[in-house]
């Protein structure tokens, strides 16, 4: 629960000054350190931790942590439009930096004890650590429920013996919140989530992935062997892991909303500026109604996904449950960054399929969107649930 | 030490500039404005002073409407301590820099720090002004400065080279890049901008001499004639018939 400052709830979602600042700083900071470096991070597939550690003095690695913890002490809709901002201009930095706000560092700041935050936070939201977040397995995505990675007592230790897949920063994390069996396999209260501190013996890294798209961002497999954890670095109770998940991937679905209605801004801005300079037939192609149409559709999603996602957002600050608005923007706004991203394509032509020109790069990025942090199927399993209950 | 930084709010430098009322007024409509990029240099050093030198406080000013406030609360969030809005609307450079002088005569400061020149009139003359109507040394444009107890050293640009001076406080400053690189807010410094003061204050009248009477913009660039190396010929053809610079 995050509650916020009667003055920053904002009904019409029109942007605050607050907001504006943030969209000009990150646009900023992006043009600066993150643009001109991207399709070569993008090609050599390199995570530029340099650029998490300068997000990190800018405070955008703990936007909703509060400042007593070292964080900015903003609320969702200030994250939001910083998400937007980044992955507008790259959506691969623009996923680590939700996947760190929002599931590493969100699960200790909602479910870890005082000491826990007080440890953790302040190396967190500075972007002195970098944080992982351990669900997914190899063989149970959606179902993770039915997850493998055990935790076994003994005496005043767990021994957890398994392996996570598909994890950001999952190499280069200092930190991992990782939720574990503890009790009977399909148990909802069988599951725990453990803080475990990179160099923690029997805790390594596996292969990272080569990815579609999202490529600066990492995506590595977290093994453990006989991995011995103190039981203080357990987060709230046995058993709970399971449920806090549920919860932190509640607000999860925020960021990736937003990191999807960023990419399609993205795409939609770079289709827009380049219709109206491209000529054929003697005009702007933007003066054809096949692409005026078609910017018309892009900017029109684009709005309606920013909606749904601020409206998440706006709920999110006042304490309430997101679960069914957070799905439904994320399930929208991912569902129009593949549209919008593909049409943009289309726009820029045969220059929009080679690498010089920005519109393949949203096209590969987009698709994680349909996919991380849940499906698109499973988003709609979660809005039906919450139709018919 | 008390250093006072001058402010511009001026369109953003890739805004499409038009005119409205019989080409008499600027189209504010759709532009977005920006601190004065020559004067975010000057902000930045100052920060820079104000973070090596215990004590020492970045006051920023602006003379302008209410509208100027977002690109003043830009300001505060970089750093500086607090903000004067001088409540007119810019007429010309003589107007502005008397307003910047009866300010900081009121207050005494150690320094005061603006950009070269503005990029929506560029007239690059208010420091001088300024200086004059202080009775301060006024140098412009700076490309570096170091405070060194009462004194200051800096360089500047100058026709075929650079120059070196030491000047002692209190004198007034036109700077340019690379005096500093722009400084972009952390968070907290956007969130504390918000509660930073903000003074108003009303003009002192000043009998301008100059008037506005029409914009005009500059003629559509043309398309480029592309002329081979070896035709020196056709060159001067068109220099004279076409071009007519001949």
């Amino acid at each position: 629960m995050q509650l916020v400052a009667e003055d920053s709830l904002n009904i019409g979602f029109d942007e605050t000054e607050n907001q504006k600042m943030i969209a000009q700083m990150v646009k900023d900071f992006g043009e600066k350190e993150i643009r001109p470096k991207m399709m070569e991070w993008d090609e050599t597939q390199e995570f530029p931790v340099e650029v998490f550690k300068k997000m990190g003095e800018l405070g955008l690695m703990g936007v909703l942590v509060p400042e007593a913890y070292g964080g900015s002490g903003f609320g969702y809709l200030e994250y939001i439009t910083a998400i937007i901002g980044i992955s507008k201009i790259d959506g691969s930095i623009g996923l680590s930096l939700a996947a760190h706000n929002s599931l590493c560092t969100n699960h200790i700041l909602q479910f870890a004890s005082e000491e826990q935050k007080q440890h953790y936070l302040p190396k967190l939201a500075t972007g002195e650590w970098i944080g992982a977040w351990g669900l997914t397995e190899p063989n149970t995505g959606s179902d993770a429920g039915n997850m493998r990675t055990v935790a076994v007592q003994d005496g005043d230790y767990y021994v957890i013996n398994g392996a996570k897949n598909f994890i950001t920063h999952g190499k280069s994390g200092n930190v991992a919140v990782v939720i574990v069996r503890t009790g009977e396999r399909g148990d909802s209260h069988g599951m725990t989530a453990f803080i475990i501190e990179k160099g923690t013996p029997g805790f390594t890294s596996g292969k990272k992935e080569n990815k579609l798209g999202m490529r600066a961002s990492e995506t590595a497999e977290l093994i453990f062997t006989d991995c011995r954890v103190h039981k203080s670095q357990m987060i709230g109770s046995l058993g709970d892991g399971f449920v806090q998940a549920l919860k932190v991937l509640d607000g999860g679905r925020i960021s990736i909303a937003a990191l999807s209605v960023g990419i399609a801004q993205g795409a939609y801005e770079a289709a827009l500026a380049y219709s109206q300079q491209r000529e054929q037939f003697n005009q702007a192609i933007s003066k054809f109604q096949g692409i005026s149409f078609k910017l018309a559709e892009m900017a029109t999603k684009v709005e309606a996904a920013k909606l749904l996602t601020l409206r998440a957002g706006d709920l999110k600050n006042r304490g309430k449950s997101v679960t069914k608005e957070s799905a439904m923007a994320k399930l929208y706004a991912s569902e129009i960054a593949v549209e919008v991203a593909n049409d943009a394509v289309q726009v820029f032509g045969g220059y929009g399929y080679i690498k010089d020109f920005p519109a393949e790069k949203y096209y590969r990025d987009a698709k994680l969107c349909t996919i991380g942090e849940g499906t698109s199927e499973i988003q709609k399993l979660v809005i039906s649930r919450s139709l018919l209950k | 030490m008390k250093i006072l930084v001058c402010i511009t709010h001026v369109p953003d430098t890739t805004s499409k500039i038009n005119f409205t009322d019989n080409n008499t007024r600027f189209n504010t409509a759709g532009v977005q404005f920006i601190i004065g990029p020559y004067d975010d240099y000057s902000l930045a050093r100052a920060i820079e002073i104000k973070e090596a030198t215990p004590g020492a406080t970045v006051t920023v000013l602006n003379v302008g409407p209410a509208d100027t406030e977002p690109t003043i609360r830009k300001a505060l969030s970089v750093g500086a301590d607090d903000a004067v809005r001088i409540n007119a609307e810019p007429t010309d450079s003589f107007f502005v820099a008397k307003q910047i002088a009866e300010h900081a005569k009121s207050i005494g400061y150690d320094l005061i720090l603006m950009g070269r020149e503005s990029i929506d009139y560029n007239s690059g003359v208010v420091h001088g002004i300024v200086g004059e109507l202080l009775g301060w040394p006024s140098v412009s444009p700076v490309m570096k400065l170091d405070i060194e107890g009462t004194k200051a050293k800096l360089a500047r640009e100058i026709e075929g080279g650079k120059e070196f001076l030491e000047v002692n406080l209190p004198f007034v400053a036109g700077c340019q890049e690379p005096i500093a690189e722009w400084k972009i807010p952390n968070m907290r410094g956007i969130m504390s901008a918000r509660t930073k003061p903000l003074k108003v204050v009303e003009p002192v009248s000043v009998d301008s001499g100059v008037k506005l009477q029409q914009f005009e913009l500059p003629p559509p660039k043309g398309a480029v004639k592309m002329i081979a190396a070896d035709n020196v010929a056709e060159l001067v053809t068109l220099l004279k018939n076409e071009a007519k610079v001949l």
